[in-house]
């Protein structure tokens, strides 16, 4: 009797499937755990740290910047047919800036970093690995994770936030642009309704989330970076993978992050509802 | 009365496996302080793990590397990372930091392990580059901007910063003219007579073999050997190999294809038909579940 024992049967391919996912998840925890080793017990050298903040901060101004300013637009130009049928267009402002500072901007914003600094992060740690500098690194007697990974984290850790910061004002003046100048809608009210309901809560939940966007770009990015598999085909899937990875990080962990800063408002302020989410 | 002379490097019993692949197979070499190994092989036998093994960038499945009468698996990171100070790496294709200029690459162990002035540092990168034949004008380019020969030498000078007591050497001549790949050969040697270092030379470079090394090692890869036959087909001096009467041996030192094509294409004759026979298998067995079907 013939057996077609060389093709995988589709509970084998799930079974392999799930092995795999469990392997590299252990992996990625090791990973952190490593990093956070490292983080604890070395200090990354200045020279280390100034190249890794620049290409991360500042070189990402300009498209962050942009980001953001098209985001604060696209909301006013997106919200003021519902508003104004309403006749509620001078609400039109805190609309916008919720949703930028506490949404938005935070995710967009990491989106977009995912996707310039993650890909890059990746295919650079991925080329490093295929052409041995990696394992140069540690016959010099450098731990790659150290020397790669923590400034790199760092860097993401506390420079997304402030590109954040900067999405979201560049939002804010976007939107204002298109509501006052274009869509004619008074100042004066426009601020006075945003003030009302943009404070000092919605945007800390805004930055604290980036902070955690920031983490989980870094960690995602350089772990593919270190698994690449070889050649420029390796390198390639490892960018890709390390951009797609992060966005449904960053995804996931928003919603996750949204119901426990909606706990912590109502466990502070019992009775009152926060903008976020509600 | 002499002492006998301990090995520096002690490989015993050595396995690597990948997956189900098994690369190296009970490895047995030791290596003398001052010695220069040459490990030869054709391309797939294992030679570059056994480097790396030696090194402990690759983990052995079997067996162990003993270096100095340390374990270099046993060790915590940061002492293996001390004792990893102790050996000079020379990569195949340099693997110098393509973010960094040449300067820095060379000075990068100083840097990181040494408190030392900026200003020895440029003395001891100027002195390194000069041995190994490379001008200072060059420190401010960056890797991509130099040759292959070049970049190799980079290599050597950036291994012999901490002053190791062995250099490992992958493939050193590969890809470079006759010319170039002697200068590497002289280079080998020099450094070995000047820092005194022990040497293992992984390459399939006859001619350097023969000329760099005082003892030679032969591997072949696993796919070839039976069950029970030694992956080593030759250790010894190299006057020794080109007397040598195992044809294997002969083959490679000699450069022949012999029946290599022949065998070659029977292997792809015979996956193909492997594969032919796994799909007809296949369109049988569904041939046989619709007439089963339709009766």
């Amino acid at each position: 009797m013939a057996t077609v024992s060389s093709q995988p049967t589709p509970l084998e391919q799930l079974g392999s499937r799930t092995i795999g996912m469990i392997s590299t998840l252990g992996d990625l925890i090791s990973f952190c755990g490593q990093l956070a080793l490292w983080m604890t017990t070395t200090y990354p050298r200045k020279r280390l740290l100034v190249p890794t903040f620049y290409q991360i901060g500042v070189r990402s101004v300009p498209v962050v910047a942009i980001t953001g300013t098209f985001i604060g637009m696209v909301l006013a130009v997106q919200a003021y047919n519902q508003f104004a049928q309403m006749g509620l267009q001078t609400r039109l402002g805190s609309v916008i800036n919720v949703s930028l500072v506490t949404e938005l901007g935070p995710v967009l914003a990491a989106t977009m970093l995912a996707g310039r600094i993650g890909g890059a992060m990746a295919a650079e740690i991925g080329t490093m690995k295929v052409t041995e500098q990696v394992d140069a690194l540690r016959c010099l007697g450098v731990n790659p994770i150290r020397y790669l990974v923590v400034p790199r984290f760092l860097a993401c850790v506390v420079l997304i936030p402030l590109l954040t910061v900067m999405a979201d004002f560049m939002g804010v003046i976007g939107g204002a642009l298109v509501s006052i100048k274009i869509m004619k809608i008074d100042a004066f009210y426009y601020w006075m309704h945003s003030r009302g309901f943009v404070g000092l809560w919605e945007v800390f939940t805004g930055l604290f989330k980036s902070l955690f966007f920031g983490a989980e770009i870094a960690i995602i990015s350089c772990h593919r970076g270190f698994r690449s598999g070889a050649g420029a085909e390796g390198v390639g899937r490892s960018a890709t993978e390390a951009f797609v990875y992060s966005f449904i990080a960053i995804l996931a962990s928003d919603f996750m992050l949204g119901i426990l800063l909606n706990g912590i408002y109502n466990l502070i302020w019992p009775g009152q509802s926060a903008s976020i989410g509600n | 009365m002499e002492t006998p002379k301990q090995p520096l490097i002690r490989i015993e019993q050595l396995g690597v496996r990948f997956g189900s692949q098994t690369v190296l197979r009970d490895i047995d070499i030791s290596v003398n302080r001052g010695d220069t190994l040459a490990i030869i092989g054709e391309s797939g036998c294992g030679k570059t793990v056994l480097l790396k093994t030696i090194m402990s960038l690759v983990s052995p499945t079997k067996g162990r590397v003993v270096f100095d009468d340390l374990e270099f698996v046993k060790l915590r990171e940061r002492e293996l990372a001390k004792q990893r100070l102790r050996f000079g790496f020379v990569f195949q294709q340099a693997a110098l930091f393509d973010s960094l200029t040449i300067y820095e690459n060379v000075a990068f162990a100083l840097r990181e392990h040494t408190n030392l002035p900026e200003s020895e540092i440029r003395d001891r990168v100027r002195d390194r580059l000069n041995e190994v034949g490379l001008s200072t004008q060059i420190v401010t380019k960056k890797p991509a901007e130099l040759s292959g020969g070049m970049r190799k030498r980079v290599g050597l000078a950036r291994a012999l910063m901490m002053e190791p007591e062995v250099v490992l050497y992958d493939e050193p001549t590969t890809g470079l003219d006759p010319i170039m790949s002697d200068v590497i050969n002289e280079l080998i040697i020099g450094t070995r007579e000047r820092h005194g270092v022990t040497s293992i030379v992984v390459t399939h470079d006859m001619k350097s073999a023969l000329k760099i090394a005082n003892k030679i090692v032969m591997l072949y890869p696993i796919a070839r050997l039976g069950e029970e036959d030694s992956q080593i087909l030759f250790k010894g001096p190299p006057e020794a190999i080109e007397s040598f009467d195992d044809q294997r041996v002969v083959q490679f030192v000699r450069g022949e294809a012999r029946d290599r094509i022949q065998e070659m294409t029977n292997n792809e004759t015979a996956t193909t038909r492997k594969r032919a026979t796994s799909s007809s298998e296949s369109g049988a067995v569904d041939s046989t579940v619709e007439e089963r079907d339709a009766s």
